[in-house]
């Protein structure tokens, strides 16, 4: 039996270290993205950001309110590089 | 999830077909040598995109083109049109006038043909938006389509937009929650009434809304064991009549319960449940043990903003709303000319109003590129029913929402 608590399925992030990461100081949900990878798999975020979020409400006493999710960027899904470089016609 | 080759796959969008070679993936995926692009990219200019075929873009989309707009493009990830009405087998609640009585896949298919019927609409499917970009005066969307030759890369320059993309359910964090058989109750849905597959023998239901209400009894409908529904509030939060609907069949609903874990050896084979005391904590030995297959998250849902955020639209958080969402004046437009934004995407609500926001939206931009037929009277007529449906009971939660919308709009947000 698994006792982790996958918050990030896509980048294998559990919940212990999540919460590791805060008590070394990375506070905010784009600290964590850039420290863990959170949220930058394939479904970028669509599932771990707001339960990374309640996590860092608990841990730092801060309501949702008070945590900014990190700015979304394209391309939401995966593309392949050849998809993104093809021609006109 | 690799699917024939491709890493990096949603496979819950995904149709199976023959012969598909579906593999887990674990992070990083590998691509295959085969060349699986399409290198011709397309450019298309439009005077409307709505991004998302659900009833509100398709209300929209039906809305701007008897206005007189030309040119209209209305895109959609899925490979069927209809947003969540494609898996919604239950009748309607609501008024007469938004189809309440009707199926939702049956009004899928009504609207369908509207928009089919409609010359100046066209709609492309299993089309993803992957970026938006503000322009002086057009904005830009980047799109890519999913064709058998491999994806096309289509560029989306159009004079108004329309975000009617939906929401995400959410997910719950326990141990044992990446376990096969832990499922979102819209997954499930899509599974039973779009594919005709059962999601195993006997399910445990988490959350007693309204789409945990539904879901479980369409479980039922197809010959499903569910051996109860657990909700941590200390009431039921959907609708009575589906509620007693469940309880007619001896499904027991928990109030004041949650799931504390998921047991299982490779798959899903029990879950354990524990009391929530007032203060939402877990009451230590109230632990029990339930053995069931399947674990049905239904515990809400989050309007999809990505999009409205690349594109510069102000966000806030909306408690009412389900998360972040763009605020809007009563015309639906965001702070983004030109941009505009319906349905669940504008703060989670239901399908009769999604479609009256999108008929509203459709008004509105097709008034900016100048075809404004009536537009007021309209508009009038659209607030006026929104209106209605928020003023009931089951109301408060979307007025309040939409009320402070409105207020964040204003610029005052303090409350
Ligand atoms: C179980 C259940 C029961 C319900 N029962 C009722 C009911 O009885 N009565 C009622 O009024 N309401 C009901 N609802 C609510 C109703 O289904 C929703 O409020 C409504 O479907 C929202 O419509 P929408 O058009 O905003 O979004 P959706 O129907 O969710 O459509 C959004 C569409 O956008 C597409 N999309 C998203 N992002 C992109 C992108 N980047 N590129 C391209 N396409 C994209 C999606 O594929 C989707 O098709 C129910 C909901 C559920 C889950
Ligand atoms: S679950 Fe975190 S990026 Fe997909």
């Amino acid at each position: 039996m698994s006792d982790k608590v996958f918050i990030c399925r896509c980048e294998d992030l559990t919940e212990e270290e999540i919460k590791q990461a805060i008590d070394e100081g990375y506070t905010t949900l784009e600290e964590l993205k850039c420290k863990l990878r959170l949220g930058m798999g394939p479904c970028q975020g669509r599932g771990c950001l707001s339960l990374a979020r309640r996590i860092l409400c608990q841990k730092t006493d801060k309501t949702t309110e008070e945590i900014t999710l990190p700015p979304s960027r394209p391309p939401v899904i995966p593309v392949s590089l050849g998809t993104l470089a093809s021609d006109e016609k | 999830m690799t699917v024939d080759n491709v890493p990096n796959v949603r496979t819950c969008i995904t149709p199976l077909e023959e012969n598909i070679r579906v593999l887990e993936q674990d992070r990083v995926g590998e691509l295959s040598n085969k060349k699986k692009f399409n290198r011709k990219r397309k450019k298309i200019d439009v005077d409307i995109v709505i991004v998302g075929s659900g009833p509100a873009g398709m209300m929209a989309a039906i809305t701007a083109a008897k206005q007189g707009v030309p040119s209209i493009l209305l895109v959609d990830e899925n490979h069927l049109i209809g947003g969540q009405l494609v898996k919604q087998s239950h009748k309607f609640f609501g008024s007469e006038e938004e189809k309440a009585g009707t199926r939702g896949i049956d009004l899928a298919v009504e609207l369908m043909e509207q928009v089919n019927s409609v010359k100046t609409i066209q709609s492309m499917l299993k089309t993803t938006i992957i970026g938006c970009y503000n322009g002086k005066k057009n904005h830009k969307l980047i799109a890519i389509k999913r064709l058998i030759e491999g994806d096309q890369l289509i560029e989306i320059n159009s004079k108004s937009v329309i975000f009617a993309c939906g929401a995400m359910e959410n997910m719950l964090a326990f141990p044992g929650n990446d376990l096969p058989g832990v499922y979102g109750a819209g997954g499930v849905q899509t599974l039973m009434n779009v594919y005709g597959v059962k999601p195993g023998k006997k399910v445990l239901m988490v959350g007693a809304g309204n789409v945990g209400l539904i879901v479980s009894y369409q479980l039922l409908q197809a010959g499903v064991n569910v051996d109860r529904v657990v909700e941590i509030l200390p009431k039921i939060g959907g609708y009575n009549v589906h509620a007693a609907k469940l309880r007619r069949c001896g499904v027991p609903i928990y109030t004041s319960h949650s799931i504390k874990e998921v047991y299982g050896n490779g798959k899903v084979e029990g879950a354990i449940l524990v009391a929530i005391n007032n203060s939402f904590k877990p009451i230590p030995g109230t632990e029990q043990k339930v053995s069931c297959d399947t674990v049905c998250i239904a515990v809400g849902l989050t309007p999809s903003i990505r999009l409205l955020e690349q594109i510069g639209a102000k966000t806030e958080f909306i408690a009412e709303a389900g998360g972040h969402v763009a605020i809007h004046d009563s015309s639906m437009q965001t702070s983004v000319k030109g941009v505009y934004v319906a349905g669940d995407s504008s703060g989670i609500e239901e399908a009769s109003t999604a479609m009256i926001e999108g008929q509203l939206a459709g008004i509105s931009a097709a008034t900016l590129l100048g075809y404004d037929k009536q537009a007021d009277m309209l508009k009038k007529k659209y607030r006026k029913a929104l209106e209605g449906f928020r003023s009931g009971p089951f109301g408060i939660k979307p007025k309040i929402c939409k009320e402070k919308i409105a207020c964040c709009w204003n610029g005052g947000i303090n409350y």
